[in-house]
């Protein structure tokens, strides 16, 4: 007998669900099987904080006097797009500060860009506008200098295009020379291994086959409310997976959409990553409704089941040769070594485990006190090894 | 014996001078250079291990301040800022003393400043820029 999300809001809204984070549902599986556990617990909540490029920004920046059709605009001196209307603009994750050396003083700093840029927005600091436009009939005004703020922006909402990375590579060098990464700095002849993914608490290694979450699902999403809009670009479910059906590679990924006056920066911060570029952190949870046993039995996915591939970042990834080196367990990983070619490699994360957790408590708590209810997926996202039932 | 790691900022007029050297000759301290650098004012800094009896290191400090030297214990310098640090874990793969490290059951980043040698990799490394020189 399952269970609908429908029943499962009238529980939060009467103070009577029962929520767990994907940490706590493991112990609960183990001890009351999955049959009981899924009776018994309503929602599993989930959570990863990482570096996620395929994140920005659209603002409305409100008209000027006279009015404006903006060609050309720069916040704290970084390009945003303007091709859309007059005054939207979109500002890029990675786009760098003019005049940023970018790598020609090798490996550059990236110390500000459009990661930074969203940071300080939200975090309520005062950025420069500077726009330029060649003037119409409707839109006379040329030229536009003003400092603004989040608050003084008509709507601003933070839309990135992918995020939440069901699961993903494993970064080795297997050069004599170190090598910088976005998966970080790569000490050369296997010195160290980066890995970059919440593991048992990442929200689509909790719901691997897709099976709850869908265009609506609302999340928490940089501190605020957002919502899951499509799949993530790059999404690719046609991969091999594990006994439990998660993925053994980078597989799903999710588009979402918040509104940036309700965020955080401590779960949306600039990143600066050495001799790659700049990018945003961003902290995202997501309810996963216990539907059913199958549900529950994928959230209780533990870190030793689940597997990463480990890449050579000197050369098979560069030139996409699709090799991969050997696979390593989660809990390996987090254990803070792991074995390859007979050698011993000390790993570092990239994703913050403990502020996974903080996202996952967080959700947990918005929904106990019935201040969150879950989206009704209008629609759930592709992935093959659901819909033709491989798993 | 004691061993202690300390910041030297030696003006621009001592830059050219043997300092250093008698604290090995007439104070009878041992030390580690773990980091030396003269900026473009001719400004020196050096950042050195000692180890030693400690009346000699403090006679050897107090020579070392006679000659206009400052002289700064390491562990002010290498500062995380907490409010910026995420916890990420990038500054492990390249800590060379595992001055950071990561508590395996929170996973949290722990930063002992005693180990710190002040390399300064983690600077650049760390994405948030949380990890901070005071020099």
């Amino acid at each position: 007998m399952g269970k609908t999300i429908a029943e499962i809001n009238e529980r939060i809204k009467r103070g009577e669900a029962v929520v767990v984070t994907a940490e706590e549902v493991i112990g609960i599986v183990e001890e009351k099987g999955t049959a009981q556990a899924a009776r018994e617990v309503d929602v599993v909540t989930t959570g990863t904080f990482g570096p996620m490029c395929s994140s920005g920004a659209f603002v409305n920046l409100g008209h000027a006097q006279p009015r404006m059709k903006i060609h050309r605009a720069w916040l704290n001196e970084v390009p945003v797009f303007c091709g859309i209307a007059a005054v939207d603009i979109y500002i890029g994750a990675t786009e760098m500060a003019e005049h940023d050396p970018l790598n020609e003083v090798f490996p550059g700093e990236f110390r500000y860009g459009g990661g930074h840029l969203i940071e300080d927005l939200v975090a309520g600091k005062s950025v420069r506008l500077r726009a330029t436009s060649y003037g119409t009939d409707c839109y006379p005004n040329r030229s536009w200098e003003r400092d603004l703020t989040l608050a003084d922006v008509k709507e601003a909402w933070l839309f990135n295009p992918r995020n939440a990375y069901q699961n993903y590579n494993v970064a080795v060098n297997l050069s004599d020379r170190v090598i910088y990464t976005y998966m970080g700095v790569l000490r050369p002849n296997l010195g160290n291994a980066n890995y970059c993914s919440a593991g048992q608490l990442s929200p689509l290694l909790n719901d691997p086959l897709f099976r709850t979450i869908g265009i609506g699902t609302r999340i928490f999403l940089g501190g605020g409310v957002g919502y899951v809009v499509w799949h993530g670009t790059q999404h690719n479910t046609a991969v091999p997976r594990g006994p439990g059906g998660a993925p053994t590679r980078p597989a799903g990924t999710i588009s979402v959409i918040g509104d940036l006056k309700g965020m955080n920066p401590r779960y949306l911060t600039g990143y600066s990553i050495l001799g790659y570029g700049a990018s945003l952190a961003v902290g995202i949870g997501i309810p996963i409704p216990v539907l059913d046993e199958e549900v529950i039995r994928a959230a209780a996915v533990r870190d030793e089941d689940l597997v990463a591939p480990v890449v050579d970042y000197s050369i098979d990834y560069p030139q996409g040769t699709g090799r991969v080196l050997g696979e390593v367990t989660y809990a390996q990983l987090k254990s803070g070594s792991i074995d390859l070619e007979g050698k011993e490699i000390p790993t570092a994360p990239l994703s913050s485990y403990s502020r996974a957790r903080e996202i996952a408590e967080t959700l947990k708590d918005w929904i106990a006190r019935g201040r969150f209810l879950l989206g009704e997926p209008v629609e759930l996202l592709p992935c093959e090894a659901r819909e033709e039932g491989v798993v | 014996m004691v061993r202690h790691k300390v910041v030297l900022h030696f003006p621009h007029e001592q830059v050219d001078k043997p300092i250093v050297s008698k604290l090995v000759r007439d104070y009878n301290l041992d030390f580690n250079i773990l980091k030396a650098s003269i900026t473009p004012r001719e400004e020196g800094l050096l950042v050195l291990e000692i180890t030693g009896e400690e009346a000699d290191y403090d006679r050897g400090m107090e020579y070392i301040r006679g000659c206009g030297v400052s002289v700064q214990p390491l562990s002010q310098d290498i500062r995380r800022n907490e409010e910026r640090c995420t916890h990420c874990g990038a500054c492990l793969a390249v800590c060379p003393t595992d001055a950071l490290s990561a508590d395996r059951t929170t996973m949290e980043v722990r930063f002992d400043d005693e180990e710190c040698v002040a390399c300064e990799l983690c600077v650049k490394v760390c994405p948030p820029r949380a990890m901070e020189i005071h020099y």
